[in-house]
C-alpha cells in the first residue's frame, strides 16, 4: 500500500464504486420521488382496487388497477421459467457429462449466439412467424403464450450458461469418486453433480427469472397489450413493463406518476430476487468446501 | 458380460500357486495423447493378498491402479493397449458391464472424496442406485460398513451432518467404508495415507491391514516402511525412457530382502528415489 501507484488505483477503484452504487442508488431515489405524487392522490389500495386500468391526469377522474398488468408479469415470467428451466439445465448437462468435446464446444459457441441476439429481432420473429401460427391454433395469436414462448427462447442462454459454469466448477473428484463407486452416468448427474451444483444453477433460474419479468420489447411486441387477467394462454395479456413503454409517451400528471409507480413495482420484484440470489450463495457456500 | 457379486462364502487365501489371480494385467500400456504413463506391464494381483505398488512419483503407479476399473475411461485422450482380465474376462471388451466392474473393483483415491453431502446419504446413496431398495437392509449395510472402518462409533450422533465436517482421516476412512458397503472383491487405493496427519495415517493403514484376507487389496504408496509392514507382493515402478516400468515384482519378503534388479536395491535402500 506504500507505492503512489497502489494510492492512486485505489482511488481510482473507490471512485468507480461510489459512481456506480451512487447512480444505482439515485435511480430508485428518483423512481420514488416521481411516484410520491400517485401516492399522495390516489394511496396505494386504489392501484390494486380500482375498477380498470384507464388513467388519466388527475387522480379522482381515472382509474389505476395495476393488478392486471402485474398478475400478466408473474404469468409470463413463470411461463418462461417452467419452459425454459428444463431446457437449460438439460442443455448444460448435455454438454457437461455426456456431448463428445467438440460438440460441447459447438453447442456452447450457438448458446452464447442465442445470447447475443437482440429482443428486437426475437420480437419481430415472434410477430412475425409464432403470432401468425398461434393464430391458426387458436386467434388472436397475440397472446400469454406466445410472449411465454419468446421469452423462454430469451432466457434459455442465461439459465444454460449459468448451470453450465456452475457444473464446470465442481471438482473432477466428485464426479471421479461417483463412477468409481460403480454408479452410472445418470446416477452421478442425479444424485451427486446436479445437486452439488444446485445453489449455482438455482441462482442462473433466478437471474433469468428477473430477466424475463424486465424484459419489455419483445414482450410487448406478441403479447396483445390489452389490460386484463387472462383465463386461457391464448388471451392477450399486458406486462407492467409494457403499460410504461406504450403510455410514456403521453401520459402526464398522475398517470405520468402511476407509470413511475409501476417502475417501482418492477424494481421492487427484482431486488427482491437478487436479495433471494444472495440468501442462496450465503447458505449454500457454508455447505460446500 | 456379467461379473457375479462377490459373495462372503468365497475361500480367501494368499497361496500365489494355489489361486488364479484376481486382476492380471498383460503387457499393459497407458498413454495421455501421445506420453505413456507406463509401458508394458505384466502384473498378477492374487486374491486376499495385500499387493503394494511402490515407486517414486510420476511413474505410472496410480495411472495403473486407475487402469484397473477402468476408471481411466473418465479422462479425455487417455489410451490404452494391452489387456487387463477380472477373474479371466478381459475387461476392456465391449460388452464389459462398468457398473458391474467398478463394483466389484472399488476404487479409493489419495485425497479423501466425500460427496458434498450428508454422512448417511454418502453411504446410502450408492446402496440404493446399486438396487438395494429395502431401507432396512441400506442401514444394516451401512452401520456394518462404518463399523468395519471403526467410524460408527465416532459419527452414529451425526450421521446426517456433512461428510465434509469430518476429520481428513475420518473422511478417508468414509470413503472406504462407501467402497466396503457394496461388497467389492478387490479394492483399489492410490496413496490413502499420503493426505492424512499421522495419526489418522495409522488408523487407515492398520484399517487396510484388517482387510487382507477378506479383500484383495492393492496399495499405492510412496512409503516403503508402510509397504514393508502391510504388504504380502511389491511391485516396484520405476521411470524409463520417459514412461513408467514395472522393474520387479513378488512376495514382499523376496523383495525387502534379496530384490534381483540394482534399481530395485539402491531404491529400497534409500539411496535413489
Amino acid at each position: 500500500m506504500d507505492s503512489s501507484g497502489d494510492r492512486w488505483l485505489l482511488w481510482v477503484l473507490r471512485g468507480s464504486a461510489v459512481i456506480a452504487g451512487g447512480v444505482t442508488l439515485l435511480v430508485i431515489l428518483f423512481l420514488v420521488a416521481a411516484s410520491v405524487p400517485a401516492f399522495q392522490h390516489l394511496g396505494v389500495v386504489r392501484f390494486f382496487t380500482d375498477a380498470s386500468w384507464h388513467p388519466a391526469e388527475y387522480a379522482a377522474e381515472g382509474t389505476f388497477n395495476l393488478w392486471p398488468m402485474l398478475v400478466g408479469s408473474l404469468l409470463v415470467t413463470a411461463g418462461a421459467v417452467l419452459i425454459a428451466a428444463p431446457l437449460g439445465v438439460g442443455a448444460a448437462v448435455f454438454c457437461q457429462y455426456y456431448a463428445p468435446g467438440a460438440v460441447a464446444a459447438t453447442y456452447r459457441r450457438a448458446i452464447e449466439l442465442l445470447a447475443g441476439i437482440p429482443s428486437v429481432v426475437f420480437g419481430f420473429w415472434g410477430l412475425i412467424v409464432l403470432v401468425p401460427m398461434i393464430n391458426q391454433w387458436h386467434p388472436p395469436g397475440q397472446s400469454l403464450l406466445a410472449a411465454v414462448l419468446i421469452l423462454s427462447l430469451m432466457i434459455l442462454p442465461t439459465i444454460a450458461m449459468i448451470s453450465d459454469a456452475s457444473m464446470a466448477q465442481l471438482p473432477d473428484e466428485y464426479r471421479f469418486s461417483a463412477e468409481a463407486l460403480g454408479l452410472t452416468r445418470w446416477a452421478t448427474v442425479r444424485g451427486v453433480m446436479l445437486p452439488a451444483a444446485a445453489p449455482g444453477v438455482l441462482t442462473g433460474l433466478i437471474l433469468a427469472t428477473g430477466r424475463a419479468i424486465g424484459e419489455t420489447l419483445a414482450v410487448l411486441m406478441v403479447c396483445g397489450n390489452i389490460v386484463q387477467i387472462p383465463t386461457s394462454a391464448f388471451e392477450p395479456v399486458r406486462t407492467l413493463t409494457a403499460n410504461i413503454a406504450l403510455e410514456m409517451a403521453y401520459a402526464a400528471g398522475d398517470h405520468r406518476a402511476s407509470l413511475f409507480v409501476t417502475g417501482l413495482i418492477l424494481t421492487f420484484i427484482v431486488v427482491a430476487l437478487v436479495f433471494i440470489v444472495e440468501k442462496i450463495n450465503r447458505r449454500f457456500s457454508s455447505l460446500i468446501p | 458380460m456379467k461379473f457375479e457379486t462377490y459373495s462372503s462364502s468365497r475361500e480367501s487365501c494368499c497361496d500365489r500357486e494355489a489361486c488364479a489371480p484376481v486382476l492380471s494385467a498383460s503387457d499393459l500400456s497407458l498413454f495421455y495423447g501421445r506420453k505413456a504413463a507406463f509401458r508394458g506391464v505384466n502384473l498378477d494381483i492374487h486374491e486376499g493378498c495385500i499387493t503394494a505398488l511402490v515407486g517414486p512419483s510420476g511413474c505410472g503407479k496410480s495411472s495403473f491402479l486407475q487402469s484397473l476399473n477402468r476408471l481411466t475411461d473418465l479422462i479425455p485422450a487417455c489410451r490404452i493397449e494391452g489387456t487387463v482380465t477380472c477373474c479371466g474376462k478381459d475387461i476392456h471388451e465391449p460388452a464389459t458391464d462398468l457398473i458391474a466392474l467398478r463394483r466389484r473393483v472399488g476404487l479409493i483415491f489419495q485425497k479423501p472424496s466425500p460427496l458434498p453431502f450428508s454422512i448417511r446419504r454418502n453411504l446410502d446413496f450408492p446402496l440404493r442406485e446399486h438396487g438395494f431398495t429395502d431401507r432396512g437392509e441400506r442401514e444394516a449395510k451401512m452401520e456394518s460398513a462404518l463399523r468395519d472402518v471403526c467410524l460408527w462409533d465416532e459419527v452414529k450422533e451425526r450421521l446426517d451432518s456433512p461428510a465434509t465436517s469430518l476429520s481428513g482421516g475420518q473422511q478417508q476412512r468414509l470413503c472406504i467404508a462407501r467402497a466396503l458397503a457394496l461388497e467389492p472383491q478387490v479394492l483399489l487405493l492410490d496413496e490413502p495415507c499420503s493426505a492424512l496427519d499421522p495419526i489418522s495415517s495409522g488408523a487407515v493403514e492398520d484399517l487396510i491391514a484388517d482387510l487382507r484376507n477378506r479383500f484383495t487389496v492393492v496399495v499405492v504408496t510412496h512409503n516403503l516402511a508402510q509397504a514393508r509392514r502391510i504388504a504380502d507382493d511389491v511391485a516396484f515402478f520405476w521411470v524409463k525412457e520417459n514412461a513408467g516400468r514395472l522393474i520387479e515384482h513378488g512376495p514382499a519378503e523376496a523383495i525387502f530382502s534379496d530384490p534381483e534388479n540394482e534399481l530395485t536395491r539402491a531404491y529400497i535402500a534409500g539411496l535413489r528415489g
